[in-house]
């Protein structure tokens, strides 16, 4: 562990203090956010090889920086301006940053994979230290001096031995810098930084808790009409007719636009847009129907199979299976889930002179161009996406289906529309995360020790399309009877590796071709789940070898960072070394227990471990998740405090995930429409979280938005089970399935 | 209130009608069908940013604003039930160049990850302040426990409501 600045038991407002640039300035909190006045910026390169793809800067030194990453509420902007500045040397309040406009940011990809740092923080990086290089050198010509004798401060290059000989980069950009990014640069060093490593309050926060900011949601044009896109709530079911007689009726009502099973009402304001919504009246075919849930994971495990790959292999799992002392066999599930976006997707489009224009918080405004080509039928030139921040995501919701239907709705009609989905679109039609089922087994010697372990994930196929590989069956694509074959979920085969040294390993995945549900990346994709059977059955192994959990996991670890993470949390949570189930969890009704988990995301970047604090009522059946201590490391940290709210936000997101989350259906449609038939963690019940931040200066920024959660609910799980020595393996751990569990049952799933 | 109740609630003939209302200390008059939640008549006629619509069914807290002192879920108010009562928006608070003591301890706590439903707690929490000044903790989380977070940010939004009521 780097001694200079690694921290445990982090205390935010000490560290702002001790950073000691809490004053720093506010000034951007006017212009982030500021999205009224929809003045589109003048389209450029967006070449990513270009220099001045990247950045612009005014004559009066002021730093336009031009980002394909977006902001999804993460703090994305704060931390990628902080690696501008630095490579820059321009002072952190000087820059403007300008994300995901298709027209003048490079494609850096979705904003997704917890890649926002890793690769689109060092894409920018590269850029802006090209850009560096290449204003010294134009300084070095303007003054006559070599560059190895200037030094810059703040965009102003000075000679060293005579700071009043200088000149602003203002001055000498003149009509760009002509060059390509130099992917092999040299990079700043951590011991050079100013701002990087420093937890800048985030520049949105002080708009955003004044109505100042502009989200999606609040954004207008001038003469817009509010619509709303009608479905049906069976599942499959298409339109036979409709009759909007009673939504003409409603003050405000526009028009009803039709186009295949794409169906909308448009009105001149939101609330008649609602009522004629309500008011129209559309027959739909029987659906395609659902399968039972109470059977999901069965079902789930006998789809066709598109493929099968080996994840890992070591020695021969089998053999040694078979000659083992000791054989443990478990089988995980994780429920459907869906983003449950606090504010419903949203988008506003306008098409004029046959030019579309589209504003969304889509984490792939580059990839939509694309997509709404096909859907739109016009030239992917002749559509742009601009980015404006929403409502979180975690993945993809419902925002991009919305910037399909206003721009499939503006397409149409001609004139500016907002499209703002209903609770019930967000939370039952937006794309939801496929079920998953999980079989592991492990054999032990006499001595306890593992000799082979085999997994077998049964996971959704990520389904790439020919040559685009971000495709996705988008509702108004389908609707309007455009095939999409595509459909990208993510690398949902993560972390079915796990990370312990066993001589025989075999893991497997079957990529289920089809999935009932149109299926999306939900925060941490496939590790999430992976995450959980591997680290619950690691778990069930150190029972069965009795030994303590924790040091269970430290014996197969070799990574001296796996093993530094683990301690950390271990060092946090005060954990005492003993086997599961707890001795003293309690006499009474309600029964105490810790838990612990680890892992390192994609078994490659950023490391994570939990510890879980929990109560189990044994008559109710209800976990209470009482605190959490939770360890990471991430390498470099670009914003430390920025670190810390995303760990956070990770874990109690994924207790609610844990306890709570499961889409509800019958055999025709989604019974989860609103909060009440998707229920999240509420204030009292959330834990109390305290994080670790490991500081690793000078290694690789990896990301932080994704890893935390994965720990979570196996972390909880291993605590259920040191409380009351029974097994959870099927997430949500409703009071049911605990019951169940209790009573020694196979759990109720689904 | 259910899908179905509010369904029902809302479909009442139109009617256009003026309204004088007192929004953030200042009058306004707004041309409105009656039932128009109080949500859409800021949002569409008054172009105010504060009040969110998270759910329009009185469930999550994003679309909360004061009326006469209370929060209230402005997506299930009826413009027509306002009348002369006083209503107060996130707006009314505090700018980002003088924030209230409030909105200065979220930004003091970095208490926001996407934001979107900071509205909520905050308007909820400045009610809850103006009758407990030194609320306990389980006495702020049980006042925030109708207004969702997404995010995962309630520890620090309790912590930031804490640091208001200490300030």
């Amino acid at each position: 562990m780097t001694t200079s600045s690694a921290r445990t038991s982090f205390d935010r407002r000490e560290f702002l203090k001790a950073s000691g640039i809490l004053a720093i300035g506010f000034s951007m909190s006017g212009m982030v956010g500021s999205a009224d006045a929809a003045t589109l910026r003048a389209p450029k390169s967006v070449a990513k090889e270009a220099i001045d793809s990247w950045l612009t800067i005014s004559p009066d030194n002021r730093v336009t920086i031009f980002c394909g990453k977006v902001d999804l509420g993460t703090g994305a902007r704060t931390a990628l301006t902080q690696l501008a500045a630095d490579e820059l040397d321009v002072a952190f309040e000087r820059i403007e940053m300008v994300m995901g406009d298709t027209a003048t940011t490079p494609d850096q990809w979705l904003t997704a994979g917890n890649l926002t740092i890793f690769q689109g923080g060092s894409e920018l990086r590269r850029a802006a230290a090209c850009a560096r290089l290449a204003l010294v050198d134009r300084a070095a010509q303007r003054l006559g001096v070599p560059a190895n004798e200037l030094t810059v401060e703040d965009g102003v290059v000075r000679v060293k031995a005579s700071p009043t000989q200088s000149v602003r980069y203002g001055e000498l950009i003149g009509d760009g810098l002509k060059l390509q990014v130099d992917q092999k640069v040299t990079l700043k060093k951590n011991t050079e930084y100013k701002v990087i490593g420093k937890s800048i309050p985030r520049v949105d926060i002080p708009a955003k808790v004044t109505a100042e900011f502009t989200y999606i949601h609040d954004f207008r044009l001038p003469d817009m009409l509010h619509a709303r896109v009608i479905r049906s709530d069976h599942h499959g079911a298409r339109v036979a007719s409709v009759d909007d007689a009673a939504a003409r009726q409603v003050n405000g009502f526009v028009q009803t636009v039709r186009k295949g099973d794409f169906v909308a009402v448009v009105a001149r304001n939101e609330w008649a847009a609602v009522k004629a919504a309500r008011a129209i009246r559309i027959d739909w075919t029987a659906g395609t129907g659902l399968p039972d849930q109470a059977t999901v994971f069965e079902t789930w495990r006998q789809r066709p199979v598109a493929k099968e790959e080996v994840t890992q292999n070591a020695g021969d799992a089998k053999a040694a299976l078979d000659g083992s002392a000791k054989r443990v066999k478990a089988t995980y599930d994780f429920a459907v889930q869906t983003h449950a976006t606090i504010g419903p997707s949203c988008a506003v489009a306008d098409f004029q002179d046959g030019k579309l224009t589209v504003w969304t918080s889509s984490q792939a405004t580059h990839s939509m161009q694309h997509e709404l080509a096909v859907i739109t039928g016009l030239p992917r030139e002749a559509i742009r996406l601009v980015f404006i921040e929403g409502a979180g995501c975690y993945g993809r919701n419902g925002t991009e289906d919305a910037a399909a239907d206003a721009a499939l709705i503006a397409t149409l009609i001609g004139k500016p529309v907002r499209v703002q989905w209903s609770r019930a679109d967000e939370t039952a039609r937006a794309p939801k995360s496929p079920p998953r089922t999980m079989d592991l087994e492990a054999g032990l010697d006499a001595q306890g020790n593992v000799v082979a372990w085999s997994g077998d994930f049964y996971i959704a196929l990520n389904h790439i399309a020919a040559f685009k590989p971000l495709d996705f069956p988008l509702l108004a694509a389908t609707e309007t009877g455009i095939p999409r074959p595509g459909n990208w979920v993510g690398f949902l085969f993560q972390n079915t590796g796990q990370p312990y040294q066993f001589p025989n390993i075999r893991v497997n995945t079957r990529h289920i071709a089809e999935a009932f549900f149109r299926s999306s990346h939900l925060r941490s994709p496939g590790r999430i789940e992976n995450s959980f059977a591997n680290e619950g059955f690691m778990d069930e192994l150190a029972t069965a070898a009795n030994a303590d959990p924790a040091e269970f996991r430290l014996r197969y670890l070799k990574d001296p960072r796996a093993i530094d993470v683990l301690q950390a949390a271990m060092k946090l949570a005060g954990w005492q070394a003993r086997p599961g189930p707890n001795p003293n969890a309690g006499s009474g009704p309600v029964v105490k227990g810790r838990g612990i988990a680890y892992l390192r995301y994609n078994n490659a970047i950023t490391y994570v471990a939990a510890v879980a604090e929990v109560e189990v009522d044994k008559s109710s059946g209800e976990i209470r998740v009482t605190r959490v201590c939770a360890s990471h490391d991430c390498g470099e940290m670009v914003n430390p405090d920025g670190v810390a709210n995303q760990v956070e936000g990770g874990v109690l997101q994924t207790v609610s995930r844990t306890l709570l989350e499961t889409v509800a259906w019958d055999r025709n449609m989604v019974k989860s429409v609103d909060w009440e038939t998707y229920p999240i963690m509420r204030f009292p019940a959330a834990p109390k979280v305290e994080v670790a931040l490991i500081d690793r200066p000078g290694t690789v920024a990896w990301g932080a938005g994704e890893p935390m959660a994965c720990a979570i609910p196996a972390a909880i799980a291993n605590a259920v089970f040191d409380a009351t020595g029974a097994r959870l393996r099927s997430v949500p751990f409703t009071p049911d399935k605990v019951k169940a569990a209790l009573a020694g049952v196979q759990p109720q799933r689904g | 209130m259910s899908f179905k109740q509010l369904h029902n609630v809302t479909l009442r003939e139109d009617r256009m009608a003026s309204y004088n209302l007192k929004i953030n200390g200042e009058a306004r008059v707004v041309d409105a069908d009656p039932d128009t939640p109080m949500l859409y008549v800021l949002r569409d006629n008054l172009a105010l940013k504060g009040p969110k619509f998270g759910c329009g069914l009185a469930q999550c807290g994003a679309c909360t604003i004061h009326v006469n002192g209370e929060a209230v879920r402005s997506c299930v108010l009826p413009i027509d039930e306002v009348k002369d009562r006083t209503v107060t928006t996130l707006e009314g608070l505090g700018t980002s160049a003088k924030p209230s003591k409030l909105q200065q301890a979220f930004i003091q706590e970095q208490a926001a990850q996407c934001g979107y439903c900071v509205n909520g707690m905050i308007m909820t929490s400045a009610a809850l302040l103006a009758k407990n000044k030194s609320p306990s903790e389980t006495e702020i989380r049980a006042a925030l426990a109708d207004n969702l977070c997404r995010c995962g940010t309630h520890q620090r939004i309790v912590a930031a409501v804490k640091r208001a009521a200490a300030a």
